[in-house]
C-alpha cells in the first residue's frame, strides 16, 4: 500500500443516504449541478458532501452520473469506517 | 478500503483506482451504467468478457472485474469474434472510441456487423481523439473546432446509426451521457440481444472538445447533450428545419430474428458431420 492509502478518508455518512468516496473524487461537479432537491453541495476544496440530508430523496442521479465511481449508493450498502 | 458499493464488487477496486480520466469524462458514467446492466441481467462476473482497443475509452478493462483484453489499435473487434467463436456461451462485450472504432478499426465494425455476430459493440462517442492531444476525429461535426482544425472542422461526419444499419447489425440504438437512465436500459437490452447490437453513446470530452468549442465545464457539454438530441419516436412530428444538427436517441433497430452468425457456423458443422457419418 502506497502513502494515500494509508490515510484514513473522511467519510460523511448521514444514515440511510449517499456517502461521497472522497479519495476517487475529481471534483468535476456534476452531482451537485444534477441533485434535483439540493441536497449536495460543494465545500471549500470542491469536494460534494451532503449538506441537507433531509433533502435527500435517493433519486440516484448523482450515483448514476459518477464518472468515477466515488458516491456510493445508500441504504442497501453496510457502512463500514477504514479500520 | 473504504466504504463499499455493490458495484465495486465489478470493479478491481484495490489496484487501480481512481481512473485516469480527465474530471468530467463521460467514459466513467457508462462504465457504472455497463456494470449496472451487467448487474441488473445477473451474469456471472467469469462469462463475460471485455474487449477493446487503443484511446481513452479503451481504459475501461483495467478497471472492471470481468475477463478482459486490451488490444491493438482498432483490432478489438477482430480480438473479440475470436474469443466468441471459440466460446460461444462467453458475453463478449467491446468498447472502442470513435476513433478506435471507425476509422482504425471501421474495417473490421462493418464487417462484424455484416456478419452479425453476437457481440456487444459499446462506441462511445466523443467528438474528438482525446489521448493524444484533441485531433478532429471521423464524427467531429462540421464547423467544430479540435487541435488540427483550429479555423473549423470542413469534413462532414459519420452518421454511426446509420453506418450500422446499411452495414447490417441487428440491433443498433443511440444514447447520450446525459440520458444515464435511458443508457442503462439500453445497454441492458444490447446485452440480452442475439446478434450484433451497436450502441452509439454520445459522450463529453470537456478538456479539450469543451474548452475549444466553449464549453469548458462537464455540466456544460451534458446540458450541450439535453438540448441537441431528439428522441426516435417524435422525429416524425418534427420538420427537417429542427433536426439540423440534433443527434437522434433511442433504438432504431432491433431484429432477433436475424441468422447469427455463431449459431449458422454451429449448424453448418453439425450437418457435415450428420453427412460424415451418413457417407
Amino acid at each position: 500500500m502506497n502513502k494515500t492509502a494509508e490515510k484514513k478518508p473522511k467519510i460523511r455518512h448521514p444514515e440511510g443516504k449517499i456517502i461521497v468516496f472522497e479519495k476517487w473524487c475529481k471534483r468535476c461537479g456534476i452531482c451537485v449541478a444534477f441533485c434535483p432537491t439540493g441536497a449536495l453541495a460543494n465545500d471549500e476544496r470542491g469536494v460534494p458532501y451532503l449538506a441537507a440530508p433531509e433533502k435527500c430523496v435517493l433519486c440516484g442521479q448523482c450515483w448514476l452520473r459518477c464518472p468515477d465511481l466515488a458516491i456510493i449508493e445508500g441504504p442497501k450498502v453496510e457502512i463500514k469506517e477504514e479500520e | 478500503m473504504g466504504p463499499k458499493s455493490p458495484v465495486y464488487e465489478y470493479l478491481r477496486y484495490k489496484k487501480k483506482f481512481p481512473t485516469v480520466w480527465c474530471p468530467g469524462c463521460g467514459i466513467g458514467t457508462v462504465m457504472g451504467a455497463i456494470i449496472r446492466a451487467v448487474m441488473s441481467l445477473g451474469y456471472e462476473k467469469n462469462d463475460v468478457v471485455m474487449v477493446s482497443g487503443i484511446g481513452c475509452s479503451s481504459r475501461m478493462p483495467v478497471y472492471v472485474d470481468f475477463n478482459t483484453l486490451h488490444t491493438t489499435h482498432g483490432r478489438a473487434i477482430a480480438f473479440a469474434t475470436g474469443i466468441k467463436l471459440v466460446k460461444p456461451h462467453l458475453k463478449v462485450i467491446v468498447v472502442t472510441g470513435d476513433g478506435d472504432g471507425l476509422a482504425i478499426g471501421g474495417n473490421h465494425f462493418i464487417h462484424a456487423a455484416r456478419r452479425n455476430i453476437d457481440l456487444t459493440h459499446i462506441l462511445i462517442n466523443n467528438s474528438i481523439y482525446g489521448m493524444t492531444g484533441g485531433q478532429y476525429s471521423p464524427t467531429t461535426p462540421v464547423g467544430a473546432f479540435a487541435y488540427t482544425a483550429p479555423y473549423g472542422n470542413i469534413e462532414p461526419d459519420f452518421d454511426v446509426v446509420k453506418l450500422g444499419i446499411a452495414a447490417g447489425a441487428s440491433f443498433v440504438a443511440r444514447t447520450t451521457v446525459y440520458h444515464v437512465v435511458q443508457m442503462g436500459k439500453i445497454i441492458e437490452k444490447a446485452l440480452k440481444h442475439k446478434g450484433y447490437s451497436l450502441v452509439d453513446v454520445i459522450s463529453q470530452c470537456p478538456v479539450l472538445y469543451g474548452r475549444l468549442n466553449k464549453m469548458k465545464s462537464p455540466v456544460e457539454m451534458l446540458r450541450w447533450q439535453k438540448e441537441h438530441t431528439v428522441d426516435v419516436r417524435v422525429t416524425a412530428k418534427r420538420s427537417p428545419e429542427e433536426l439540423k444538427g440534433k443527434y437522434i436517441v433511442g433504438i432504431f433497430k432491433d431484429e432477433p430474428d436475424m441468422p447469427e452468425y455463431v449459431t449458422e457456423y454451429q449448424k453448418l458443422i453439425d450437418s457435415l458431420k450428420e453427412g460424415a457419418t451418413k457417407r
